[in-house]
Parts: structure tokens; C-alpha cells; sequence
């Protein structure tokens, strides 16, 4: 089953008078549960890709489908809605919210974007804190936490609500190699535990090799694709 | 719900001092706006209750035409006994009506025997009178404040012309009048008080009983020139007048308007204008807690959503509704508004019940014992603290509406 597809996306940015090329016509898809990997140097275009598949931006030309969904024809609000029901998203800052605690920053989505029950909350947010690790440090507000103990926390947030794909933009970006690692194996477990696609960007090549498949941009054009260990 | 408001708490209590400092310009609003109200309305009250108390009543009732010529006391123009009667049947029956005092009023030439000056003489039923007028036997300066003051053959001279023509208690005075088909009378009387000088148009006024007036103006049935009533709440004063003039109806002239007129204190006295100045500066001071309210909210929301893009970003993005968004704003505005609104009106009652129990004194008038009795009460109070309260959340819709307008990809972007 195909969960993304693209073809001939394009994006262009005015600066001014000048045209920036983001993305050149970008053709390729994405295999439900796999786990992608947009790699590039800074400038490539993976940000703005990211962007497209997360329904957070249109493209200046190419068509794109998610979930068999075309966002170019959803509202704003229909746009949000379909974020919320089936993308889960992990930044580079972890962009965790300051006043909420870990266990609240995870509880956010099932009651700000779903209504959960509190029950099936509870237990969900339990069953993820665990997952990553992050029970014992629950009732920390995000600055008592470490980078790597924030992507944690974050990436149980992403994966809470269940989504059919979570996009992370170099998600280890702010992580040492070490804890790097641990991330990339949490995301990894979770992934394939939960059927999740996973798609994320990175140039830390030591990230890269945990991918099923790894796509690799330059000047806004995709030059390769390889399946991973190959 | 809960949760909005949750996060709306925390995101406040984030930046403690600037909501306190915030909250308490809303309270000092709050506070500033209900003591000056409250000082304001004791203030007004003693002073309508003084005027209407000590001459004027709550209500008067004349011959049409008579309020327009009053300097002149017409004679004339008084009500004939046919119209009286009719009248204290309408003041009789109609609900709402405490006391009511029939007056004779003319001017007369006031003489001491040496020297002649002008007074304006109240002829009255002293029983009716000092229960319509209360505080009038309080005025009597010199003399017995015994309700029985006011006898046959008994003037009470106000001190402007006790003073001016040298007169005491007990002296012989002549009054001297003409009445209405020009021939001149006059009768002898004992000075049987002085009468301080009541703020207002009373200050010439000296008071007989209705019988001497009669006398002098040799009118022989029951007519008067003016009915002073007083009403039991005087809250209901309008509804009372209208439902008099109801009752007063059938008394027409003849061409048909109605021929007498009922009017309230504020159609009779000059002092209503400042009641009013002092209704204007008060709603004045409402503007001015909006305005703080408005502009104190306005800046720390437009600061609160400039400082929090990203975050908005985030929540955004994840697939958080612009109507959520716009409701998390809108309730940290609430908040602010309810916090601020509830301390002020604490802060204020505090203030309030310390004036009360400081029982400050102040003069108004010729009386110097007034205590200062600031009042305010619940619904006021309820009235001041939902107008904030609304006025904060109106002032939070703007950046509110901003937030949960922005591109979650812009907001992100924004460092
Ligand atoms: N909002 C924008 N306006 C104009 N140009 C933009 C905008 N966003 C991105 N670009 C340009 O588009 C190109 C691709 O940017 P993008 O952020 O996608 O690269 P990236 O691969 O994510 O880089 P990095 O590794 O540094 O994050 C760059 O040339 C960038 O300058
Ligand atoms: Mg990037």
C-alpha cells in the first residue's frame, strides 16, 4: 500500500524578484510502515518536502497524495483536522510545549486535537511514556529535561494519537551521537510495534543507515534513491 | 473546556509579575471606579435627601402655568378648592405616596415696625408639612423644634432676614400682602423660630400656618398653590408621578391638557444638575476603567501571542483548530478579566466598608455633622465586574483571532 505519493512536486519561493527552486519536480512514494529518509546537504529541499507531505504547504506545481487524500483540496481547517488525525510530527527543537508537563505534552493531542476519554488517555499516554523511557520523569515541565529526554518526549506526543505517518525534520539534529542512536532505535521499535511510516530528514550520516530506503536531494531534485544496506 | 482554561492559568502564571502588574491595574480600575461611585451616590443622596427633606419634597403638584411664573408667586394661578379636592382624592388613592402638604405661598412686605423687607411666606398645615418635609423643624435654628412650633399666629423667619432686620424669638412682626383683587391686608405675628437657611431657592422663605394665610389673603375655601408630597421609595419617584398624573387625568382645562402638573425634585431644583454632573463624571470614570481594562489586556495578549508563535506553530500544526487556538487566548483574557475584576471588587468593598467605618464627616449646606455613608450595592458591584470581564475578552479577540489565523509553517519558522 502506497501511503505517499508524489509526482513532479514542485516548489518555488519568490525572494523578492528572484525565484528560489526548492524543489525541482520530485517524483517518488512511500510504502506504508516502512521507514524513509530524506538525505541532503543544507539547502536541498528536504524541509520544504517535508512540509508537502505534512500538509503544511502547497506546492507550486506536481501533485501530491496522502492517506489517498489530495490536500490541495482541503480548507485550512480540513487540512488541520487531516494533520491531526493521521500525521504525527517531531522537530528539530522538539518544540514541546513550555507550561505542560511530559505526561501533559503527550495527553495534548488526544485532548486538544481528539477527544479521548480519559481513560483510554491514560492508559495510552502510560503504555507510550513507557515506550520511550519517559515515565519517571512524567511530571518534569520540558526545561528540567535533556535534548535526548525531550525527543523522547516528543516522540511519544507524535505517536499517541496513532498516526498513520509521523514526519521528523533531523530529529537528532540537537542530540548527541550517542543519544542519537537511542532515539533512532526508540523511533525504529515504535515504528514497527505500531505499523507506523516514518519519514525524516537528516545529514547525519551515522542516522542514515537506519532507513529502509533513503532518498537523497540536491538543489531541490531527488538524484538517488537505494533501498537500506544497500 | 477545562483544559483551555488549564493551559490559558499556566501560560499566565508563566510570566508572573507582568500578570500581577496587569491584574492590578484592572483591580485598581475596579477599585477607583466603585469608591468614587460609592462616594459619589452617598454624596448625591445626602444632598437630594437635604433638599427634598428640609423644602421641597419629593414631588410638587401645581396649577398649570404656575412653575413657569413661581418668582412671582401668582395668586391666581393657585389651585381652586374644586381642584384641591380632587387632588388629595388623587393623592389619597394613588399607591406609593407617604405624606402629602398642602401651600399657600405669596409674598408679602415683612415688617418689624422700623424697618419693611420682602418676604416669600409658605402658608401651611404644620402636622402635613413636617411629615412631607422631615428635616424642616431641624432647620429651626432658635426656637422650639417642637412639631407644635407652628401655631396660629406663629411665623418662622428664615436667619437671612431674622439677621437682616435684627428679629428674635419672640419679637411681633407684621405681615402685609395683597391679595388677588389688589385690596391690602395685613396681620400680626410672634416670631416662633429661626430657620437656618436650607442650600436652594428655600432661602427667603418663611413659613405661617394655612388658616393665617388665609386670614391675610382673605380666601375663603380650600385653595393652595402647591401640594409638596413625598413619596414612601424614592427609588419609584417617576413611577409614583406618572400614576398620579394618571389619577389627575380627568382634570382638564379648557382646552383640554391636563390642568395639574406633578413634577419631581429634579424639574424644581437646580441642584439636579449637579446630581446629574455627578451621574456624568462617574459614567466618565466607567470609560476611563474600560479604557484601562482595554488597553491593559490588549497589550499583554498582542505580547503573549508575539511571544508564543512557535508555539502556536506547533499546536498547529499537530492539528490543533483555529478555534481552539482562538479559545485559548480568548481565555487567558477571561481569566485576566475575572481575576483583576474579582480583586478590585474586593479591594473596593474593603475600601468602602473602612470609609463607612471611618465615618467621615463632611458639610453640605448649613449642616456640618454629615457623615459620609458610601454605599454600593451588590447589583452595582456585579454590573462593574461583568463589564471588565466582558471588556477583557472583547480586548483579547483581536490578537486571539491573530493567533488562530497564523500558517503553522510561518509560525514555525519564526525563531
Ligand atoms: N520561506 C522561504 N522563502 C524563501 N526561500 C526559502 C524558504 N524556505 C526555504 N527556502 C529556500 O529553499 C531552499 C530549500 O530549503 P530547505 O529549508 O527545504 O532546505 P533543507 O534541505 O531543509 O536545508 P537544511 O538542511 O539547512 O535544513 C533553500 O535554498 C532555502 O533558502
Ligand atoms: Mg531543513
Amino acid at each position: 500500500m502506497r501511503l505517499v505519493s508524489a509526482e513532479n512536486l514542485s516548489k518555488t519561493y519568490l525572494l523578492g524578484e528572484v525565484e528560489v527552486r526548492a524543489l525541482r519536480e520530485v517524483s517518488f512514494s512511500i510504502e506504508e510502515g516502512s521507514l524513509v529518509s530524506f538525505v541532503g546537504p543544507s539547502g536541498s529541499g528536504k524541509t520544504t518536502l517535508l512540509n508537502l507531505i505534512g500538509c503544511l504547504d502547497r506546492p507550486s506545481g506536481g501533485t501530491i497524495s496522502v492517506a489517498g487524500e489530495n490536500p490541495a483540496a482541503m480548507s485550512r481547517m480540513e487540512k488541520a483536522r487531516f494533520r491531526g488525525d493521521n500525521i504525527g510530527f517531531i522537530f528539530q527543537n522538539f518544540n514541546l510545549i513550555p507550561v505542560l508537563t511530559v505526561y501533559e505534552n503527550v495527553e495534548y493531542p488526544l485532548v486538544m486535537v481528539q477527544s479521548v476519554a480519559a481513560a483510554e488517555r491514560r492508559r495510552r499516554v502510560g503504555e507510550l511514556l513507557d515506550a520511550v523511557g519517559m515515565t519517571e520523569h512524567r511530571d518534569k515541565r520540558p526545561d528540567q529535561l535533556s535534548g535526548g529526554q525531550k525527543q523522547r518526549a516528543a516522540i511519544a506526543r507524535a505517536l499517541v494519537a496513532g498516526p498513520k505517518l509521523v514526519l521528523a525534520d533531523e530529529p537528532t539534529a540537537n542530540l548527541d551521537h550517542a543519544t542519537a542512536a537511542t532515539i533512532m532505535s526508540a523511533m525504529r521499535d515504535m515504528t514497527a510495534r505500531l505499523g507506523t511510516t516514518f519519514v525524516f530528514s537528516t545529514h547525519d550520516p551515522r542516522v542514515i543507515g537506519e532507513a529502509d530506503v533513503v532518498h537523497t536531494l540536491e538543489d531541490g531534485a531527488l538524484v538517488a534513491s537505494r533501498k537500506g544496506g544497500e | 473546556m477545562g483544559n483551555v482554561f488549564r493551559i490559558g492559568a499556566r501560560n499566565l502564571l508563566r510570566y508572573k509579575r507582568r500578570t500581577a502588574l496587569t491584574v492590578a491595574l484592572i483591580a485598581v480600575g475596579v477599585v477607583f471606579y466603585l469608591v468614587f461611585s460609592a462616594v459619589s451616590g452617598s454624596f448625591k443622596n445626602m444632598m437630594v435627601g437635604n433638599i427634598t427633606d428640609s423644602f421641597l419634597g419629593h414631588l410638587q403638584v401645581h396649577r398649570r402655568g404656575y412653575l413657569a411664573a413661581i418668582e412671582n408667586l401668582p395668586l391666581h394661578l393657585n389651585m381652586q378648592p374644586g381642584q384641591t379636592k380632587k387632588l388629595e382624592e388623587a393623592l389619597l388613592s394613588t399607591e406609593g405616596i407617604e405624606a402629602f402638604s398642602p401651600r399657600l405661598k405669596f409674598g408679602a412686605a415683612f415688617s418689624n415696625f422700623e424697618e419693611t423687607t420682602n418676604i416669600r411666606v409658605n402658608g401651611v398645615d404644620p402636622g402635613k408639612e413636617f411629615r412631607t418635609c422631615p428635616l424642616l423643624l431641624s432647620r429651626i435654628v432658635s426656637g422650639s423644634k417642637d412639631p407644635g412650633v407652628l401655631g396660629r399666629g406663629s411665623i418662622l423667619v428664615p436667619v437671612l432676614i431674622a439677621r437682616g432686620m435684627g428679629v428674635k424669638v419672640g419679637d411681633t412682626v407684621v405681615l402685609v400682602a395683597t391679595n388677588r383683587d389688589g385690596s391690602v391686608n395685613g396681620k400680626t405675628f410672634v416670631v416662633a423660630g429661626i430657620l437656618e437657611s436650607a442650600t436652594g431657592p428655600g432661602g427667603r422663605d418663611g413659613y405661617v400656618h394655612i388658616e393665617d394665610a388665609r386670614e391675610i389673603l382673605r380666601i375663603t375655601g380650600e385653595e393652595a398653590s402647591e401640594y409638596a408630597v413625598r413619596v414612601a421609595r424614592f427609588d419609584r419617584i417617576d413611577a409614583v408621578r406618572d400614576r398620579l398624573e394618571a389619577n389627575l387625568s380627568d382634570l382638564k382645562t379648557k382646552d383640554g391638557s391636563p390642568a395639574l402638573m406633578a413634577n419631581t425634585w429634579q424639574k424644581l431644583s437646580p441642584f439636579s444638575n449637579i446630581a446629574r454632573m455627578i451621574d456624568a463624571l462617574s459614567f466618565f470614570i466607567r470609560i476611563l476603567l474600560i479604557t484601562v481594562v482595554l488597553i491593559s489586556i490588549l497589550s499583554v495578549m498582542i505580547m503573549a501571542v508575539y511571544e508564543r508563535v512557535r508555539e502556536i506553530g506547533t499546536i498547529a500544526a499537530i492539528g490543533t483548530l483555529p478555534r481552539r487556538i482562538l479559545s485559548l487566548f480568548l481565555a487567558e483574557g477571561l481569566l485576566l478579566g475575572v481575576t483583576g475584576a474579582a480583586a478590585g471588587s474586593l479591594v473596593g468593598a474593603a475600601v468602602i466598608a473602612i470609609l463607612n467605618a471611618a465615618k467621615i464627616p463632611f458639610a453640605f449646606g448649613q449642616q456640618d455633622n454629615l457623615l459620609l455613608a458610601p454605599v454600593i450595592d451588590g447589583p452595582e458591584m456585579l454590573t462593574t465586574a461583568a463589564l471588565v470581564i466582558v471588556v477583557a475578552v472583547v480586548a483579547s479577540l483581536q490578537p486571539a483571532w491573530k493567533a488562530s489565523r497564523m500558517e503553522p509553517i510561518e509560525a514555525l519558522g519564526h525563531v
